[in-house]
């Protein structure tokens, strides 16, 4: 019996059939839509490298079935950047070496996108570090992942910022 | 996984109906049964997904009581303004569940209804006296929680929300695991209409009461009441993290600390 869903997929919308219902949202991603920027770590939702934002949130795409996700709107590394301008987020990892194999790297960008958004962790390292918790990282670059995050939100902040004072101005 | 075949009931009628078949389970936000099902420690023939129930969502207040509804996220409770300005304690609870990612989908029915020893909501539940709503009664939590991950939920029978006594003052402190945040040992003390109730996590195979640590705190509701006090070892839980003399230690310390952060 085959499964009909919806899903938009970095801003585009999908009707998907599915042979299956124990397709996860990562192996639909992954092994049937070629979008392979989300990466299988762990996959019982232990590592975060599967990490992209379904509507808006951060979760496990390991520990989502496809299928319970109907109607969702998905975000994944590939539909971070806005055409050839990286997210600032990702302009940061690289400034501060958030990274060295980068193979959790898709994930920790997607949960610090996400956890600015929240807006919860403040300027606190180590609030940052907690709220980045659901992210490892074998390699241990923690403290460049960290220091990454911190800086994409003080960029991310001014620029808003600006568009404000610009709006007002106008 | 093995296979299995999902639904989705559109009320909670057919979601009883389902879920009262041989093999039926119940999903949620799916945090604890999805690894168990793909490490193969558990087969169910069908999933019934409740996490977008209307009836399973909603938090209110009203005459002393906060009331959660069982679909309610972990990021929900812990971003509730409503639950921040009845039970801050509870908001704290539900912001130091696992990571961000889990908090965005686990919910508080199906933490409750999978009856973790090591969960941290069950200590709340039991600590603060709630009652347990389903689809056909309310279940007070001292007659909720039956053992690991034994609860008094009948076979078909579906969590709808919680009610929780809103408590004059109430604290929650856990010594977690590093890795998955759950509750190594985990103490919620609160001081209600009737009396103080301290609930352990982590510790046993269920969650349970300290009924000296209660009388004395009903004496004094200071952290200094509690000196000297915890419990036996005998009974509780031993592993690689913590042997039973260790958390006997930790039950005692978590306590102190959730007293004080009750007076905070």
């Amino acid at each position: 019996m085959g499964l009909s869903i919806t899903l938009t997929i970095n801003g585009v919308p999908r009707s998907l059939m599915l042979d299956d219902p124990r397709v996860t949202l990562l192996d639909l991603l992954r092994e049937r839509l070629d979008l392979t920027g989300t990466k299988k770590g762990c996959d019982r939702g232990q590592c975060g490298a599967c990490t992209v934002l379904a509507d808006g949130r951060r979760i496990n795409a390991c520990l989502a079935l496809a299928v319970s996700l109907d109607g969702a709107d998905i975000l994944t590394i590939e539909g971070a950047a806005d055409g050839d301008t990286l997210h600032p987020v990702q302009v940061a990892f690289i400034a501060h070496d958030g990274l060295q194999c980068g193979f959790c790297t898709p994930g920790q960008i997607m949960s610090a996108i996400d956890l600015i958004r929240e807006g919860q962790a403040g300027d606190d390292p180590e609030r940052v570090r907690e709220a980045m918790s659901g992210n490892l990282c074998r390699c241990g670059a923690y403290a460049g992942i960290t220091a990454a995050v911190l800086d994409a939100q003080r960029r991310m902040r001014a620029d808003d910022d600006a568009a404000q004072q610009e709006k007002q101005a106008a | 996984m093995q296979p299995f075949t999902f639904r989705r009931p559109a009320d909670l009628s057919e979601a009883s109906a389902l879920l009262a078949a041989e093999g039926a389970v119940a999903l949620g936000g799916g945090m604890s049964l999805l690894p168990v099902l793909k490490q193969r420690l558990a087969a169910h023939a069908m999933l019934v997904d409740l996490s977008r129930l209307p009836p399973l969502q909603g938090i209110s207040a009203t005459d002393g009581v906060l009331y959660v509804g069982a679909g309610t996220t972990h990021a929900d409770v812990a971003a509730s303004p409503v639950v921040a300005g009845t039970i801050p304690a509870l908001a704290a609870l539900a912001g130091g569940i696992g990571d961000p990612q889990v908090r965005n989908r686990g919910t508080l029915g199906g933490v409750l209804a999978n009856a973790d020893p090591a969960a941290d909501y069950p200590a709340a539940v039991l600590a603060l006296g709630a009652e347990v709503v389903t689809d056909r009664r309310a279940i007070p939590a001292d007659a909720f929680f039956r053992g690991l991950f034994l609860t008094a939920l009948e076979p078909g029978e579906i969590i709808t929300g919680v009610r929780f006594p809103v408590p004059a003052a109430a604290g929650y402190a856990k010594f977690r695991s590093p890795a998955s945040r759950y509750a190594i040992v985990g103490v919620f003390v609160a001081r209600g209409a009737g009396g103080v109730r301290v609930a352990v996590t982590g510790a046993a195979s269920s969650v349970f009461r300290v009924p000296q640590m209660e009388r004395a705190l009903d004496a004094a509701f200071t952290r200094d009441a509690l000196a000297g006090l915890t419990v036996p070892p005998e009974g509780l839980n031993g592993d690689i993290h913590a042997e039973p003399s260790f958390r006997a230690h930790l039950v005692g310390v978590m306590a102190r600390r959730a007293v004080a952060a009750a007076l905070a």
